[in-house]
């Protein structure tokens, strides 16, 4: 029996066999691109299909956009075929010399940097709603809904005992407008789509009723027909002293509207709160509005904050519309200058759409990327709970 | 101890009188608002010598209209015509929509879930850019930017098949039906008809014996083969009247304006990377489970697909799909933009520049959209409740 105490047999090992690399087909990129882009012949075939393409639409989008694109010149003649540049592609220079008039419109020179102030203040407070962490988030929904509409209509409109001149809003353009109109409907939508998302789920019949017949009534309609009421409409049914100029038919028209649209989302949050926070809410004796600003609403508009903020990106592409009842959006002030004697060509309107494209999709899709982030932490945040 | 509010029998009852007192106040608010309103509206009407009532619906109209689906002359037809050929007009160019947005969406939203990588890659971005850029920017573009610059009269392309394309239209052959094709129609419902009974009898005997009879091929040669060989034995009564290049116009053939292909294109585009996205959610909310449990069970993966996937995933894209439809209908109004004479424009647009009435004329539009949302979203809570999940009883 001394065998098992003596040195292990010779065909026995002493260590561990060293890792095997996995077999070539298995694993790195050519394992990798098998998988993904070749796994079957029809697979094969798809794979060739989107090669080409992209062949075919990248290189010469590329070329259009960058390449041959023409940088600087001051009018239509720079960005027509010339000896040296027989296929010019997009047509940047004009955007260059069109670009204050893109983002002020008419805004009398001297005062844009009041312009500026309120793009910084919109930041400011969009930053802080948007960012979840931030300090004081209370003090930052008063500055963004109630002080920041009061300061930016002073700014803007004009406020002489401060000496800031009037500017007339017929002056306002461009990117200033979107964003005014845009954040004109967010900051009176949100307020006012969850009192119609309260009354909506109230026991109270009459408001139920109303609240009901708003929100259907707005829905079923196009944003457009909307818009033509509160252009056309809307003058006849108030004393003609109180008639509001133009803009600000637009804003209650996108602000109607978009308040509809928020209603039923914030309805949504408040559908996805467990009825036992109402219950303990109301055992703790709050009334009913306590219970809500307290308890339910809070946690139903974190929830609801993707959907909110998908809402929002839906009513800043809504406010191009404004473009039909006569408005000097962003979209007005490309089509305008697009239309130039000086510049007016072909290529000029593809480089103003391309501009308006890229300003869109930038804005659209950060406000997006981030929708996706805050439902991501949301699912995280619920499955750490659940477990 | 602090005692907690019990509501006592006289606390109900302040607060059912304070809720009705609540609901009263709100009444005489929302009327007193609706008065006020038709009284300055009555006034400001007044004031501008603008008549009240729905006189100018038979008031000859005056305008003309670029595209007509019914009889329409600008110098006899009513205001009344007006809005029929303009609701044609949205009702056209929702229908095609609908169906080329559909056929596209469904398409982009499987290549997403692809297991080809660049096929998905390639979805994805395909409804990222779209789904960003407002889609009245993306009529103008392909209005103005594509449609716009292809060639003057004089440069047109001429397409296969006798079709003429140029920055006034794509102009296609018409077919002309000579009277004895009514045989071949007959053929053709007659085929649907046999199609049918094949279906039902196939349907009847798989559930009597479980034996699965394949009947697509002897159904399709019913509806198509039936009619061919009709029109062919009639001798094809078919001309077609070709569109002729004049000096200043193209004339016959069928007309297809360069606003109806801009507004159709965008619509179909931007409602097709809205729809991708409902049509993903709905395949992915089918567990995994379901497809292995059918594997199991010797399902092949087309059988499976169809009657296991589709049906279930199918309960989860039709609610928002038909909200993309509504979507679709609503935004056609955007036809105003490029001058495609739908309702709005007709009738907001022209009609109201008119005549001035723009209560009722904005009122009538608004009313035309509601009634087919209610209708749709009738026809919706239908479906939902047929295809409601049977629970066991």
């Amino acid at each position: 029996m001394t065998a098992l105490t003596d040195a292990p047999p010779a065909y026995l090992r002493g260590a561990p066999a060293a890792k095997l690399p996995p077999p070539p087909d298995r694993a790195g990129i050519l394992a990798w691109l098998r998988a993904n882009l070749f796994s079957s012949p029809a697979n094969v075939a798809l794979t060739l299909i989107c090669v080409v393409l992209i062949a075919w639409l990248v290189p010469p989008l590329v070329r259009f956009l960058l390449i041959e694109a023409v940088w600087s010149g001051d009018d239509r003649e720079a960005c027509l075929p010339s000896p040296n540049n027989p296929h010019p592609g997009a047509c940047w220079a004009f955007i260059r010399v069109w670009l204050s008039y893109f983002v002020y419109g008419f805004y009398p020179i001297g005062q844009r940097w009041r312009v500026d102030v309120f793009f910084a203040a919109l930041a400011f407070g969009i930053v802080w709603m948007l960012w979840l962490s931030a300090p004081r988030r209370d003090i930052g929904a008063v500055y963004f809904f109630v002080a920041l509409p009061i300061a930016s209509s002073m700014l803007l409109r004009g406020f002489p005992p401060i000496g800031l001149i009037d500017v007339s809003t017929t002056l306002w353009g461009g990117i200033l407008v979107t964003i005014v109109v845009a954040t004109v409907g967010m900051v009176a939508s949100l307020p006012l789509g969850i009192l119609l998302a309260l009354g909506r789920r109230s026991s109270i019949p009459v408001v139920r009723i109303l609240s009901v017949i708003f929100i259907e009534f707005v829905r079923g309609v196009p944003l457009i027909t909307v818009l033509f009421m509160a252009s056309v409409m809307l003058p006849l049914f108030v004393p003609e002293r109180l008639a509001p100029d133009k803009l600000v038919r637009a804003y209650i028209g996108v602000a109607l509207f978009a308040s509809a649209y928020m209603a039923e989302v914030v309805r949504g949050g408040l559908a996805a709160m467990p009825r036992g926070q109402y219950e303990a809410a109301q055992a703790l004796g709050l009334t009913y509005w306590r219970m809500m600003l307290l308890v339910i609403l809070p946690q139903a508009l974190r929830v609801t904050l993707p959907n909110i903020v998908n809402t929002f990106i839906g009513l800043f592409k809504d406010t191009s519309l404004v473009f039909v009842v006569g408005i000097f959006d962003f979209l007005r002030t490309i089509e305008v200058a697009r239309g130039d004697p000086r510049w007016a060509s072909p290529i000029v309107s593809i480089t103003g759409y391309a501009f308006a494209i890229l300003f869109y999709f930038i804005c659209c899709y950060s406000m997006s990327r981030y929708a996706r982030r805050v439902e991501a932490r949301l699912a995280r945040r619920a499955a750490i709970k659940g477990s | 101890m602090t005692d907690i509010a019990q509501p006592t029998p006289r606390r109900r009852r302040g607060r059912r009188i304070g809720s009705i007192a609540l609901q009263a106040a709100l009444l005489i608010v929302v009327g007193g608002l609706a008065y006020a309103a038709v009284v300055n509206a009555a006034q400001n009407l007044a004031r501008a010598n603008i008549p009240t009532g729905f006189g100018f619906w038979n008031n000859t109209a005056g305008f003309d209209i670029s595209q007509t689906l019914i009889d329409y002359s600008p110098s006899t037809s009513t205001f009344g015509r007006a809005f029929w050929v303009g609701l044609l007009n949205t009702l056209l160019v929702s229908s095609i929509g609908i169906v080329l947005a559909t056929v596209l969406g469904f398409i982009v939203g499987l290549a997403r879930l692809s297991g080809n990588w660049l096929m998905a890659r390639l979805a994805g971005g395909y409804v990222e850019l779209i789904r960003n850029v407002p889609l009245l920017l993306q009529i103008l573009f392909w209005y103005n930017a594509v449609l716009k610059s292809l060639p003057e009269l004089h440069g047109s392309i001429a397409l296969p098949g006798k079709a003429i394309l140029n920055n006034r239209g794509l102009f296609l052959p018409r077919p002309q039906f000579a009277p004895d094709f009514g045989p071949v129609l007959v053929a053709f419902g007659a085929g649907v008809i046999v199609a049918l009974l094949m279906h039902a009898w196939a349907r009847r005997r798989q559930e009597r014996t479980g034996a699965q009879i394949h009947i697509l091929w002897p159904a399709l040669g019913a509806i198509i083969g039936l009619p061919l060989v009709v029109f062919v034995l009639a001798g094809a009564p078919v001309t077609f009247s070709l569109p002729d290049m004049g000096r200043f116009n193209v004339r016959g053939g069928i007309e297809i304006l360069p606003e109806f292909a801009a507004l159709l294109l965008a619509l179909v585009i931007y409602t097709a990377a809205f729809i991708a996205e409902v049509v993903r959610a709905g395949v992915l909310a089918v567990p995994h489970g379901q497809t292995e449990a059918a594997q199991a069970l010797g399902l092949r993966p087309g059988t499976t697909l169809r009657r296991i996937v589709v049906p279930q995933a199918m309960r989860v894209i039709v609610p928002p799909l038909t909200s993309q439809y509504l979507n679709l209908i609503k935004n056609s109004s955007l036809a105003v933009a490029i001058g495609y004479p739908d309702l709005v424009e007709v009738f907001d647009g022209s009609t109201l520049n008119i005549t001035g009435q723009a209560v009722q004329v904005v009122a009538i539009t608004m009313a035309v959209y509601l009634a087919i949302s209610l209708f749709t979203s009738l026809l919706m809570n239908l479906y939902a409740h047929n295809t409601a999940i049977a629970e066991r009883r």
